[in-house]
């Protein structure tokens, strides 16, 4: 049986870390929140990891099929006889794994951000937000029922909001962290009303009744569920599309990304943490937990998932070629690793071999948080160190920051897919699992996974080789041994942790998927990764003119690659031009006008009838008593000849 | 000699609440505005009294009430004096028409 205690203390150390940094720290903890939040932290990963060993090899396997356990549960808000929010804990094979992620990922990022952060004058509020963030992506994680999620869903968008504005001085950290806010709470919008359809029909909230409801054709619930339709899609449909566009604006899915690259505006440790490896994948760890529903009930709308991840990952791929800004290049990097997860879901089924789809995403979500947090952290040392984010500042670094450089290099391999680092192996299931299902996907995850070897040598080239460095002398190195820590154990997990057979542990159906290891498959994506590389080598190892041939040649293509496909443009066209004009302001001009109109007109009415009538008011007492006295005759007469 | 009746009585207290009345209007002084209240409040007085006598000879209500508005009508004039008081202290002047600052 799970050990309560230390799951809730998992959840609940972040927090402590965030109410005592956050409401003591400018006081007390000015210098040392740092440390104290790292060791909360590490107290909470130990015991994550405690968790997940106990759950993967003690308890949580019962003949063979791993059990789903709810060791905490209380009602918290009674709406109705049968309709209650509860707060629960749920355990299972996916939010154990996501819990030795997020924490893992965290105290690295908190390690890193001891020597990153040092000397910044709201050093206790960073650590308190990296608190609250930690402590709300871990209660999504754990969240028993769709409610609690959400409640932590939002919170961890709060935490993204504030992180991403951490530098609230700079007006474009300001406009990011209010994009990034925006866009995920339209798109949680559509989850909340998911919530409700899919909550309404299924009459409880609860994970794993619901989809015990939803995906049995014989209920009552699902025969309701089905039968009811909105503009030709039944209810389940709905429910479920709508509950995906909550988990496409959190992950950036196209067309929801347009925050993600912007985010990109907060500390480089944040993005590490929150926009690379963890809270932009809890669109696919939603997917996930809702992924019988998805599988078994609404095939079309997993199908469109599908699409989404394919259609966002070569869009992002696409884009990433042809940005300069580093930060930017991974975080089109992010959105298109996380298509990649995407539509593995999409081209999964539920159960036995056909969910691989399923397997493979998860797994490539593990992996993937490994070696992006790695380049994220590897890119915030040579932004610490040449102080510029463009990459035509750089070049030529691979001498000077040594530890960097190899860590770089092996995430670099390890993202491009290249045997034997863990990208390799989590990207093969996946495209192995397309290749199964849907040949057009596989075809586009193929040109993609080319695409992402190119761009991540781009850029590896571009900081590590081109041309000698120009910048000031190093006189500060290349970091300190916190920053390089975590460097090189996320590297250790970049390359090893491939080897980890994810099927044993993790699959749709809790039962163990053998994964096959198909040599002569490998073959294309890893020829296709290693031109990636080879054309980027060629390109950028040497400062050439090739690249601005290339560009110049297709300039069509690569200004629109380069302004990330108008979509922002699209997007302003839209809110500025369409909604604000055609929308906006005819109901400013009705609410400046008509309903202010009425109220002020009120006003001036009664301001000139007193004007008129205020006379009387002389202050001379008798004339008072006259006005009385006439009154009183005047009663005199109605009641007596009148009345 | 004619018996006094209740008409008598009342053509009294009317030519005496007009008389206040007139008294109340015309009279700039703030004491004879006083005085003239309480004649109109006598008139009132005598009203209670004609009508108690004439009309419901066994009842005391018309004498209580008269009692009440003397008692009444003592304290008005103390606090009304009081007031006529403090406002010559502050204008120098028991002129009603002095005192005209309280308007719009």
């Amino acid at each position: 049986m799970p050990n309560t205690i230390n799951i809730i203390l998992v959840l609940l150390l972040p927090f402590i870390s965030f109410l005592l940094l956050g409401l003591l720290g400018k006081k007390y903890f000015s210098r040392t929140a740092g440390i104290v939040g790292t060791l909360l932290l590490l107290i909470a990963t130990v015991l994550a990891m405690h968790t997940a060993y106990e759950y993967y090899f003690v308890y949580g396997k019962i003949e063979g099929l791993y059990h789903s356990f709810v060791p905490l549960q209380f009602q918290w808000l009674k709406f109705t006889h049968s309709v209650s929010i509860d707060m629960g804990l749920i355990i299972d094979s996916i939010s154990v794994m996501m819990l030795v992620v997020v924490t893992f990922i965290s105290l690295m990022v908190h390690i890193y951000s001891l020597g990153y952060m040092k000397g910044d004058p709201r050093f206790s509020t960073y650590y308190a937000f990296l608190g609250l963030f930690t402590f709300s992506m871990l209660g999504l994680v754990l969240a028993a029922n769709i409610f609690q999620m959400y409640i932590f869903w939002e919170l961890v968008g709060v935490s993204s909001f504030l992180l991403i504005g951490y530098y609230y001085e700079k007006p474009s950290a300001v406009a990011a962290s209010k994009k990034a806010f925006i866009v995920t709470r339209f798109a949680d919008f559509g989850f909340l009303i998911g919530i409700l359809v899919l909550s309404y029909y299924g009459d409880t909230l609860n994970f794993a009744t619901l989809i015990e409801r939803l995906t049995a054709p014989e209920s009552n619930e699902f025969k309701l569920a089905v039968s009811s339709t909105f503009l030709g899609m039944s209810a389940l449909t709905w429910g479920a599309l709508l509950v995906f566009m909550g988990g496409a604006g959190k992950s950036a899915m196209f067309p929801l990304h347009i925050w993600l690259p912007d985010a990109m505006e907060g500390p480089t440790p944040v993005s590490a943490l929150i926009h690379a490896a963890t809270m932009v994948v809890a669109g696919v760890y939603l997917v996930a937990r809702l992924f019988p529903v998805f599988a078994l009930s609404t095939p079309v709308v997993l199908e469109g998932i599908g699409w989404v991840g394919a259609v966002s990952a070569v869009i992002a791929a696409i884009i990433a070629c042809t940005q300069t800004d580093i930060k930017r290049v991974l975080a089109y990097s992010t959105m298109s690793q996380i298509g990649f997860m995407m539509f593995a879901m999409g081209v999964s089924n539920y159960g036995g071999e056909e969910g691989l789809g399923y397997t493979a995403s998860l797994f490539h979500l593990f992996t993937h948080a490994l070696f992006k947090a790695l380049l994220f952290l590897g890119a915030g040392s040579v932004i610490h160190f040449v102080h510029s984010n463009e990459m035509s500042n750089m070049g030529g670094l691979r001498k000077l920051m040594p530890i960097t450089h190899l860590t770089f290099l092996l995430a670099c391999l390890a993202i491009a897919g290249m045997p034997p680092l863990a990208g390799f192996f989590s990207k093969e299931e996946i495209l192995l699992a397309a290749y199964q299902h849907n040949k057009i996907v596989f075809g586009i995850a193929l040109l993609t996974s080319g695409l992402t070897a190119f761009y991540m040598f781009r850029l590896y080239f571009s900081i590590f080789w081109n041309k000698p460095y120009e910048g000031h002398s190093a006189h500060h190195g290349e970091g300190g041994w916190t920053m390089m820590l975590p460097l090189l154990l996320l590297a250790a997990g970049a390359v090893f942790a491939g080897f980890i057979p994810f099927g044993s542990y993790v699959s749709s159906d809790g039962l163990i998927l053998p994964t096959a290891f198909h040599v002569t498959f490998s073959i294309a994506p890893v020829l296709i990764g290693l031109a990636g590389i080879f054309i980027a080598m060629v390109f950028y190892k040497k400062s050439t003119t090739h690249p601005n041939k290339i560009a110049a040649t297709i300039n069509g293509v690569y200004q629109a690659a380069y302004h990330k496909f108008y979509v922002d443009e699209l997007y302003l066209f839209i809110t500025k031009k369409i909604l604000f004009n055609l929308i906006g302001k005819p109901f400013a001009w009705l609410d400046k006008t008509v309903i202010d109109g009425i109220v002020n007109q009120t006003a001036t009415v009664t301001q000139s009838i007193a004007e008129g009538i205020k006379k009387m008011q002389s202050g001379k007492v008798q004339s008072y008593a006259i006005y009385f006295l006439m009154g009183v005759i005047a009663l005199a007469v109605l009641f007596i000849y009148i009345w | 000699m004619m018996e006094p009746g209740l008409y008598h009585i009342l053509f009294i207290s009317t030519a005496l609440f007009f008389i206040g009345m007139y008294g109340f209007f015309t009279r700039r002084n703030l004491i004879t505005m006083l005085m003239s209240i309480e004649l109109i409040l006598n008139s009132v007085n005598l009203n209670f009294i004609a009508f108690n006598k004439y009309v419901w000879a066994g009842k005391m209500d018309g004498l209580f009430f008269t009692l009440f508005i003397i008692a009444i009508a003592a304290a008005e004039a103390a606090v009304g004096i009081a007031i006529i008081i403090n406002l010559y202290r502050s204008h120098q002047s028991i002129d009603v028409a002095s005192a005209e600052e309280l308007k719009y």
